[in-house]
């Protein structure tokens, strides 16, 4: 157990974080009203990182806004929720976006759900609505989520002008070429290199934290398997970990293993994917039909352990729907060792090609430096400096019982944001071999007491991307009051911005394709 | 270069033989649900487990069921909504709701998804009696079925047994597009079948798209219809492609992807595993027969 680096802060901070409450992953503080200025200074300079600002409708309950500052530190295994009243008379807070620039989209978007002003933003505009709709504030409690909309009349968004000899625009989507979701990329470009890019978003935004305000938790775990499809079980268990802190429970130990080992497979089954993927936009064709026939074998593993390629429906509040046989966890390791021979000569294949490597390397480079200040987590960190993750630092299902290591690299670049995915696969073979070793007999499930009205838990998972983190306000009868969902995407969207200034456009796909974000995500 | 062609070699031939063969797969493997709706005798504790409205209950008479007069119970079972996660199986007591290895729902009419059962209820509120079983009327207001069959011929007789597939993601959660893009793995190998993915819609046949559809993307999809050229084919892909599924309609969603643009063919499933994406592609064209619900 690390010191608790946030107590420190406290008795540092006199005045400025009452009100101290512990949750099960997390501390809760009240800022004064005066909000998060006093504060921050001491916060940042005492090498805490801002993870998130979130907010909170209360105006029925207690005539007010929450803001939510999510705060970690290396020295403490806790999250840190500064909150901060916004009046209704006065719906403002302060930007922080200036000086810190990962702030940016997460001030902008409770601008746009919320209507709250953050002022002195450098940058106000829309991001999660967009420019041709109504003034409507979604997240609001007086906004009703069947409201009917006025037919749009298209986008009217005014992306920063291209100007200069020999200086051009290419538009690209929302449709993109190949089967991927959709999104605008303005490129901004100089003959080949391109200059920069500017994204619009938004495009899947589907009301998903409106909607989970309308389910019972029981079927809201099923909404937070379809956050982002490809990582159905990490926004599963994030999910299911919040309402099992909410209710003060806690699941079996091997529930809490078999999580684990599905959660490295969701890992695995992407990374491979991924580093399939990679390896087409570079022209190697072949690598990638081994990637994918690899892929192929876990989704299969997968349905063969949950009835769900994409390991929806196994996961609960409360633990997991189904047991194992001792024959399927067997097997589960046996069509491990097959995949890892296979990977084995699948990275054999690829680091025998110079040609693949010459594409990869100083392609799409993210300075450890900028990585830093815009907040990147996951993938896109790691291989950029940022030693950070979730597993390691914040343990969560079994991974306080296992140990493994957390590849970082320095040099940012598409290379070694492919060579972290390549590592990981292998540490998550591994974990899943340790805990499967050690499967505990026992119940795989709990029943949840009825979860008490006005509870709040935040959880944290390290999807295969990076960083999720949910966080829930129960309402009554097991409903929910607020559910708010981070994907890592939603931090990480700005790397892909800087990775590929300078970069020439056929680069383009595979550097977009090196970080993999979610749109769906990020949208919601 | 003889490294990887070792490596092929070694690989052998891994493609499946669906559709002309039978598709292997788990035991484990949840597909759709069916329903003994003869023996069913209490719809409800499944209608509350599911957590998409797939079952839906309408009752008249004494919806109390505690002063003796006896009601009727109507119960839609909605395959368009369904995601297969068995919570229905598991809420029902008696059994009579099942989950089954079925996957070859796809369906050309909306309708064909959905199936409704009557009951008379005792005075517990118990299913003593199915009255009525029933798909709604297509004759009704049903889409002109000729001009459907002329245009799939012609289709036919274009393409012959080509086909180009153009993908669009209409507000989807990204799982849909993991199963789509495996039928391009060695595994489904699509090509074999004559069928590949183009990169624009004017280079397309088909356009096979996801959802719920966004008020986002409502303008894009319908331009993207537009740009495909004359004769095409929509494939509605997935439970929220078909009805905006989990999701349903809201602020942010206008619904399944019949709600911007014609739809030839549903494929139901949260995902569609990709064995039944092949099917519905290829009932779309009509190269194979529509199977109907699970009996
Ligand atoms: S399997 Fe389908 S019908 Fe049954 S509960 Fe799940 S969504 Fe509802």
């Amino acid at each position: 157990m690390k010191s608790g680096k946030f107590d420190q802060i406290r008795r540092d901070s006199v005045g400025l974080l009452e009100n101290w409450r512990e949750g099960r992953v997390e501390i809760y503080a009240d800022l004064p009203d005066s909000g998060i200025r006093p504060v921050m200074s001491t916060l940042m300079q005492s090498g805490c990182r801002i993870a998130a600002v979130f907010a909170e409708d209360r105006t029925g309950p207690e005539q007010r806004y929450y803001l939510y500052y999510v705060f970690e530190h290396p020295e403490d295994q806790r999250y840190l929720l500064a909150r901060a009243p916004v009046s209704t008379a006065n719906p403002v807070f302060p930007s922080l976006s200036a000086e810190l620039p990962s702030l940016n989209w997460h001030e902008r978007e409770i601008q746009d759900w919320f209507g709250l002003v953050a002022e002195g933003h450098p940058n106000p505009r829309r991001v999660a609505l967009h420019d041709n709709w109504p003034d409507v504030h979604p997240l609001r409690k007086d906004f009703s989520i069947d409201t009917l909309l006025p037919p749009f009349e298209g986008e009217r968004h005014v992306y920063r002008p291209t100007l200069g000899e020999g200086v051009f625009q290419i538009p690209v989507g929302p449709v993109h070429a190949g089967i991927i979701e959709p999104g605008h990329f303005s490129f901004a470009v100089a003959g080949e290199p391109i200059l920069y890019l500017q994204l619009r978003m938004f495009y899947v935004h589907k009301g998903i934290e409106k909607r989970f305000e309308q389910l019972p938790v029981n079927h809201a775990v099923y909404l937070a398997e379809s956050i982002s499809g490809d990582s159905s079980f990490s926004h599963g268990t994030a999910f299911c970990q919040a309402i099992e802190a909410a209710a003060g429970a806690e699941i079996p130990g091997r529930a809490r293993r078999m999580r684990t080992i599905l959660l490295e497979l969701e890992r695995i089954h992407n990374h491979t994917g991924d580093i399939g993927a990679i390896a087409t936009d570079v022209g190697f064709v072949i690598a990638n039909a081994h990637a994918s026939r690899l892929r192929e074998l876990i989704l299969g593993l997968n349905e063969e352990l949950t009835g769900s390629r994409l390991l929806r429906g196994m996961v609960c509040a409360g633990g997991v729907r189904r047991d194992w046989t001792r024959d399927q966890i067997l097997r589960c390791l046996e069509v491990l060792n097959l995949f890892e021979r296979e990977f084995s000569d699948l990275m054999l294949l690829i680091d025998a090609s110079d040609s693949t490597r010459d594409r990869l390397e100083r392609t799409g480079v993210l300075r450890p430096d900028k990585a830093a200040d815009l907040g990147i987590v996951g993938v896109g960190g790691r291989a950029s400096g940022v030693d950070r993750d979730v597993r390691r630092d914040h343990p969560y299902a079994a991974y306080d019982s296992v140990s493994f290591a957390v590849p970082v690299y320095e040099d940012g670049d598409v290379l070694r944001r492919m060579q972290v995915r390549v590592d990981e696969v292998r540490e998550s073979l591994a974990i899943i071999r340790a805990v499967a070793s050690d499967l505990p007999a026992g119940p795989y499930r709990v029943l949840l007491p009825p979860v008490p009205a006005d509870a709040c838990a935040f959880s944290a998972v390290e999807g295969w991307r990076g960083e999720i983190f949910h966080w829930i306000r129960m309402g009554a009868g097991n409903r929910l009051e607020r559910c708010k969902i981070k994907d890592p995407s939603f931090n990480n969207w700005p790397a892909l911005v800087e990775a590929v200034q300078g970069n020439i456009v056929p680069d383009f796909p595979v550097i977009n394709k090196s970080f993999n974000l979610s749109y769906s995500g990020t949208d919601r | 270069m003889f490294k990887i062609l070792r490596k092929t070699a070694r690989t052998g031939l891994v493609t499946i033989g669906y559709p002309r063969a039978p598709a292997l797969m788990p035991e484990s493997f949840r597909g759709a649900p069916r329903f003994a709706f003869s023996a069913w005798r209490d719809a409800r504790p499944a209608a509350a487990a599911c957590p998409t409205g797939a079952i839906s209950i309408r009752e008249s008479g004494d919806g109390s069921h505690s002063g003796g007069a006896e009601g009727t119970r109507q119960v839609t079972v909605d395959y368009g909504l369904c995601i297969f996660c068995g919570e229905c199986a598991e809420a029902d007591a008696d059994g009579a709701v099942r989950m089954t290895r079925e996957f070859e729902l796809a369906a050309r009419d909306r309708r064909d998804l959905a199936v409704t059962a009557e009951y008379l209820l005792d005075a517990s509120g118990t299913q003593v009696e199915l009255t009525n079983l029933h798909q709604a009327d297509r004759a009704a207001d049903a889409p002109p079925e000729k001009l459907e069959r002329t245009v799939r011929e012609r289709i036919r007789s274009v393409l012959g047994r080509s086909l180009a597939i153009r993908e669009v993601d209409a507000g989807s959660c990204n799982g849909c597009e993991v199963e789509i893009a495996a039928l391009t793995n060695p595994v489904y190998d699509l090509e074999r079948l004559g069928i590949h993915f183009v990169a624009s819609p004017r280079h397309a046949d088909m356009l096979l798209v996801t959802g719920p559809v966004t008020r986002n993307m409502e303008l894009a999809l319908a331009k993207t219809y537009r740009a495909a050229p004359d004769p095409k084919v929509v494939v509605a892909v997935g439970a929220c492609g078909i009805s905006g599924g989990i999701f349903g309609r809201n602020y942010a969603i206008v619904g399944g992807v019949d709600q911007v643009v014609p739809v030839d063919v549903y494929v139901p499933g949260c995902p569609p595993r990709p064995h039944a994406l092949l099917y519905g592609i290829l009932l779309a064209v009509g190269r194979i027969a529509q199977k109907g619900l699970p009996q």
